[in-house]
């Protein structure tokens, strides 16, 4: 197969990014552009990041093209995120899909945001057949694969884990995204406060643990909420991952999505994949949040099997859970 | 007095060990560490695991569900003796030609939830086959309540059990044990709980 070179478009959320890539036998990012939208107080407005993501695309596009030293007309075909996400975010990045796709006649590719993650993952990280945690703002899952379908073996009741650390750090006054500053917080302390730990099956809930967490902010030094908050929503998270590493007999752990860059997760994870004889394989920093690489990629490995829809048929679907999706490519 | 003589089964969470408790042949299972944990986070799951899967395994035999009697609790070292059940797990017997068991397995979660006890851990293998009848074990994650949401988490539970263990027969062996569970529970029970499970997969991560 000769080489393709694939557009992607990311906007789920927070970030919107463009992305080329190359994919011969090999696979090369040749550059990703992220602008991400980061409200002054409180969480994520969904019309306010859609009215971000549609003042700054022609200026990421215009930049990840640039350095990837690509004009649009030799792109072999353009891939966007369809979901799950933010209607209102995901619809910017539709549009921008189809009037690029529908400009130029380029075939389009839609692409599952979480099944993204997975395959640049794999990509970056070389792993075959893997525990996959994806821990996130949009997911909370511990998946395997299996006749050709990703199969969840736990997730979260409710809120997901970037949602807990990002709801918690509002009512601390963070600012947003909230990970970063709650992880270097946790590191000042080591005194742990007791709060709510609740794994039932294979799945978690952090709503107990996030309504307890915020009541503490008040009594107990700010350190020591945070790294209590930590330790127990990761123990819990390690728990289930471990669980699914023994049941599944699986020789890899990754992990993705942006608190996949978090420290003290990865330490605790590497417990439990020596533990139970795993390789743990971390996505690298750069690309473990949301990236238009994930769905350059992964479009760039649907194309070639053959995916792709016309331009009055580009969807976009808010609940798009990813073990919905047929994988019918190789990679 | 308690002896261990071979370790039958070590889980991610518990070690199960075969063991014999003045002469009668038992369980012991035994929870250690996790380093990865704060120790005192690591403690306290510990004890309050085996803690609370003694009291149900008691209450839910109370509850009319067969459950293996305890003999010992020690939560100094976190460890549980119980009775040794002969037989498979249903994980190892479950076919097409025995997923008439689920309906057995409905009406046991039924009871438990008739009885405000939620098991919260309803998989194949926690399920034993003795002498025709099936005898629940791995309580340590249960807890006490009434709520829809709660029995519906525990049907979620089996569901997905099911899903990933048996998906050739998932579909119809979900339903034996919802047709288990409305003879105990009624059909108006079942069909609330049914639409909390819906609900439950439906629930979108961005909401
Ligand atoms: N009382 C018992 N008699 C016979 N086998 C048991 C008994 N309790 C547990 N087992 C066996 O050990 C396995 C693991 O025990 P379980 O309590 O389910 O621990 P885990 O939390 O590791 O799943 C069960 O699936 C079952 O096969
Ligand atoms: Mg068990």
């Amino acid at each position: 197969m000769a080489e393709l070179l694939v557009l992607g478009i990311e906007s789920t959320a927070h970030t919107f990014s463009c992305s080329v890539v190359r994919k011969g036998r090999k696979g090369e990012i040749l550059s990703n552009v992220n602008s991400v939208y980061r409200p002054e107080k409180g969480g994520i407005h969904p019309r306010e990041a859609a009215r971000h993501h549609t003042a700054v695309a022609p200026e990421v596009l215009k930049e990840c093209l640039d350095a990837a030293r690509v004009g649009i007309g030799e792109l072999d075909a353009i891939a966007y995120s369809a979901g799950p996400g933010l209607g209102p975010c995901l619809r910017v990045g539709a549009v921008v899909a189809r009037a690029l796709a529908y400009r130029y006649g380029k075939p389009l590719v839609p692409v599952n945001h979480a099944i993204g993650h997975i395959e640049l993952g794999r990509l970056l990280t070389g792993a075959k057949d893997p525990v996959v945690l994806l821990v996130s703002g949009g997911h909370t899952a511990i998946a395997c694969f299996g006749s050709r379908r990703w199969r969840v073996f736990g997730e979260t009741l409710d809120l997901t884990i970037g949602q807990l650390l990002d709801q918690f750090g509002r009512a601390a006054g963070f600012p947003s995204p909230s990970g970063p500053l709650i992880e270097s917080l946790a590191k000042r302390s080591d005194r742990f406060i007791d709060l709510p730990y609740v794994v039932k099956g294979n799945d978690v809930s952090f709503s107990g643990l996030l309504t307890a967490a915020k009541k503490l902010l008040s009594k107990e030094p700010l350190e020591d909420v945070c790294y209590s908050l930590q330790e127990v929503a990761f123990s819990m998270l390690t728990e289930v991952t471990e669980r699914a590493l023994a049941f599944s007999e699986k020789g890899e752990l990754m992990v993705v999505g942006g608190v996949a860059a978090n420290e003290r997760l990865r330490s605790m994870l590497e417990f439990v994949a020596e533990e139970q004889g795993a390789e743990l394989k971390v996505v690298p920093k750069a690309y473990s949040g949301d990236c238009g690489a994930q769905i350059a990629w992964t479009g760039a490995l649907e194309f070639e099997a053959g995916i792709s829809v016309p331009v009055d048929e580009a969807f976009v679907r808010q609940d798009w859970r990813f073990d919905r999706v047929e994988v019918c490519w190789s990679s | 007095m308690l002896e261990l003589v071979r370790l039958v089964k070590k889980g991610a969470e518990a070690s199960v060990y075969f063991a014999s408790w003045f002469g009668e042949p038992a369980i012991a299972k035994v929870r250690f560490p996790k380093a990865y944990r704060h120790e005192k986070l690591d403690r306290r799951i510990r004890v309050s695991r085996t803690s609370s899967e003694a009291k149900f395994i008691r209450e839910a035999r109370e509850a009319g569900v067969p459950t293996p009697l305890i003999y010992f609790v020690d939560l100094k070292n976190t460890a549980i003796v119980m009775q040794y059940v002969d037989g498979p797990r249903l994980k190892d017997v479950l076919s097409p030609d025995t997923v008439g068991l689920c309906r057995e397995v409905g009406r046991l979660l039924a009871r438990l939830h008739a009885h405000g006890i939620v098991h919260n851990d309803p998989t194949t293998s926690n399920f034993i086959l003795h002498k025709g009848r099936l005898v629940m074990v791995d309580f340590g994650l249960s807890i006490h309540s009434e709520r829809l949401e709660d029995r519906a988490v525990d049907l979620h539970l089996l569901k997905e059990a099911l899903a990933g263990g048996h998906s050739d027969i998932a579909p119809k062996a979900f339903s034996e044990a919802l047709s288990g569970y409305s003879e105990v529970l009624g059909e108006g029970a079942k069909a609330s709980v049914v639409r909390r499970v819906a609900d439950i997969e439906r629930r979108g991560r961005y909401a």
